[in-house]
């Protein structure tokens, strides 16, 4: 178990590394316009390029300044080139946002997806499967800010039934907090419920062939019993991973869904800065998204041994 | 890349007739797949005919504005932009198929026009970026299934990088800087606004998806009895890999791809919507969702129609899917039993 973390750890720190670097790469390799010359604006003099270009280093050598950067990320000193706001701070103001999206989508998406997944399962082949089925691939075929679009047009807009985007913090006023929330928890959901209803149900019908549903079958269980203590309890280990995984990528920031409902969290920063190609608070973003996506896939293993005691975590491999 | 060896493993694959002439009865058997395979034609042949209905019915171009334009409908001039830069809602047959589905907004160009060149740039970006991705992944989960060791720790270690980028923030980032420079690779410039720069960035951020469980299965075909007979019988590396693991792989590639392809679209759709794939005034089904949905309020037609194009093709293709899988997989038989409402093989709980 020790050494198992220890490698996991410092997989992760590589991983990272790589990303950031990747990140940088991005925005520094391949040509585009030079950030001295955005900061300074249109009719800037070349004196005045000169002069940031040589205040924030972009005269440097690319591994130069890609140091000075992860240096002030780490220590929460980096700034935006954009406006010079301190990105850490921008990006911790964020996380309520993202995090109450998130953590409110998720609750959603899991109960339903796995009632959706457990009927339709256990119903396989009748209408009830049929219909969960059209509908759970509906829901993944949705493009999900179409659907954003739509939700805020016609229960906002049209008809003034909820607020039309923005964040409430939750300790401000919780019932304003759910209600701001409610329309995207429900998009973000809608894609998950799908994916998740399908996987189960797959993960169940495979379930239901083994022999310890047999032998559960013969000791005299009552179907609901053999069907919800030993198919569906098998076949969620599976599910934990996935949720590790999606849990991981949505903490980053749902970018579609924050900007169309101006949520300001994570993701709508990390919008925003892409679009003024702004280098410092993208590295930041990608770290921070990319440090949950590594950090949640290995709680997923761990929690996948802990489920399914045949896994070894020693062996290390995925 | 390796594009000229796949046919020819299809080819021997096909020769022994037996499971894909059993999967494409169970196809055969799926009214569901059938169906959303006839939508899926459908909507690629609607694409298709796009510049004949442009040039005969509606007699316009998909970029060609007519803000100051009158229409006659019955026999009456309207305008197809008002002053106050409304658009027309849709005319139907009114106009002789001008304007059936009405103007796009203040510019005034054809919907219906523009709805069909964009299923041709989002399903082209679809279809090619699908490819370039499962051909990109099994070429890759074949070499590191194969070759193990170091080749295996490169691919893999990429892969995982990739992976561990959020998605939308790799494509958004890669999209946006070659949206602004272009890319020059070699002989080759793809000039910044191009459709193949979003085609690249789709292709590049999904790799990863096809080539992991690719990888997977390459490492335990690889131990197969047939793989360590063609090695006996002095086949290379090469003739392993394209010949004998390749043909084993096609039901899994086909399945990707129809995944990918619906994928793809999506991505595309997303893109487009926040401006870093097909470029203004060039349609795709994402860039009319991003001009219209600034006319929800008064035109929400604008935004619904290229929404529901989307979601129209990438269902069909999502089923399509999910069909082949089912189709393909050996282990299956009993589940379409179930799937089809037959007879039950005893002992199945339902």
């Amino acid at each position: 178990m020790g050494r198992f973390l220890v490698r996991r750890l410092l997989g992760m720190v590589a991983v990272l590394f790589a990303v950031s670097v990747l990140a940088f790469l991005i925005f520094n390799v391949i040509p585009s316009s030079d950030p001295a010359q955005r900061m300074a604006g249109r009719n800037a003099t070349p004196q005045l390029v000169a002069a940031i270009t040589a205040e924030w280093g972009f005269d440097d050598a690319p591994p130069q300044q890609y140091l000075t950067m992860m240096g002030n990320i780490l220590s929460g000193d980096v700034v935006s080139y954009a406006n010079r706001e301190n990105v850490d701070d921008r990006i911790v103001e964020g996380i309520p946002a993202t995090f109450s999206l998130c953590a409110g989508a998720a609750v959603l998406w899991l109960a339903f997806g796995i009632l959706f997944g457990y009927l339709s399962a256990v119903r396989a082949g009748g209408w009830l499967d049929k219909t969960l089925t059209v509908v759970a691939v509906t829901g993944i075929s949705i493009p999900v800010f179409w659907l954003a679009a739509l939700l805020l047009n016609y229960l906002a807009y049209q008809t003034g039934l909820f607020p039309s985007g923005g964040y409430i913090g939750l300790t401000e006023e919780p019932l304003e907090w759910a209600y701001h929330l409610l329309l995207p928890w429900v998009t973000l959901a809608v894609l998950q419920i799908g994916f998740y209803s399908r996987v189960l149900r797959s993960n169940m019908l495979d379930a239901m062939d083994e022999d310890y549903v047999r032998t559960a079958r013969a000791k005299g269980l009552s179907e609901r019993r053999v069907m919800t203590r030993h198919v569906l309890r098998n076949s969620l280990v599976p599910i934990v991973t996935l949720f590790g995984l999606d849990i991981g990528v949505l903490l980053g920031g749902a970018i579609l869904i924050e900007a169309i409902f101006n949520l300001n969290g994570i993701g709508q920063y990390a919008f925003e800065s892409l679009k003024g190609l702004d280098l410092p608070p993208i590295m930041a973003i990608v770290l921070f998204g990319a440090f949950f996506v590594v950090l949640f896939n290995a709680l997923a293993d761990v929690a996948y041994a802990f489920l399914d005691p045949r896994v070894k975590l020693e062996s290390g491999a995925r | 890349m390796d594009e000229g060896s796949q046919p020819s493993a299809a080819g021997t694959a096909q020769g022994g007739a037996g499971p894909w002439s059993v999967a494409l009865r169970r196809l055969r058997r799926n009214r569901l797949a059938l169906a959303s395979l006839a939508l899926f034609g459908l909507i690629v042949l609607l694409s298709l005919v796009a510049p004949l209905w442009a040039v005969h019915v509606a007699h316009t171009g998909p970029n060609t504005t007519h803000t100051l334009a009158k229409v006659v409908v019955n026999g009456e001039k309207r305008e197809v932009v008002d002053p106050t830069g409304k658009p027309t809602g849709p005319l139907w047959l009114g106009a002789g198929g001008r304007f059936l589905l009405g103007a796009d907004g203040s510019l005034g160009r054809d919907e219906m026009v523009r709805l069909m060149y964009g299923g041709r740039a989002s399903l082209f970006i679809g279809l090619i970026a699908a490819l370039l991705t499962t051909s990109m992944g099994a070429v890759l989960g074949l070499l590191a299934g194969y070759f193990r060791g170091w080749p295996d720790t490169l691919i893999s270690r990429t892969l995982d990088v990739i992976w561990a980028f959020p998605v939308l923030l790799l494509a958004i980032a890669l999209g946006l800087v070659l949206a602004v420079g272009g890319l020059q690779i070699g002989p080759v410039t793809i000039p910044s606004g191009s459709i193949w720069i979003p085609i690249m960035v789709i292709s590049v951020v999904f790799v990863t998806y096809t080539a992991r469980p690719l990888r997977g299965e390459v490492l335990s075909l690889r131990e197969k009895e047939f793989v360590e007979a063609a090695v006996a019988q002095g086949a290379g590396s090469v003739r392993v890999m394209f010949r004998e693991l390749l043909p084993n792989l096609w039901s899994t590639i086909i399945v990707f791809f129809t995944i990918n392809v619906a994928n793809s679209m999506l991505l595309e759709s997303a893109l487009s919507f926040l401006g870093v794939g097909v470029q203004p005034p060039d349609a795709s089904w994402g860039t009319m969702i991003a001009s219209g949905s600034n006319l929800i309020k008064s035109a929400p037609l604008l935004t619904i129609l290229p929404g529901a194009m989307i979601l129209l093709t990438v269902l069909s293709l999502n089923v399509l899917g999910d069909a082949l899988r089912d189709a393909l997989d050996p282990r299956s038989k009993l589940r379409l039993e179930v799937h089809a409402g037959l007879a039950e093989p005893e002992g199945t709980p339902v």
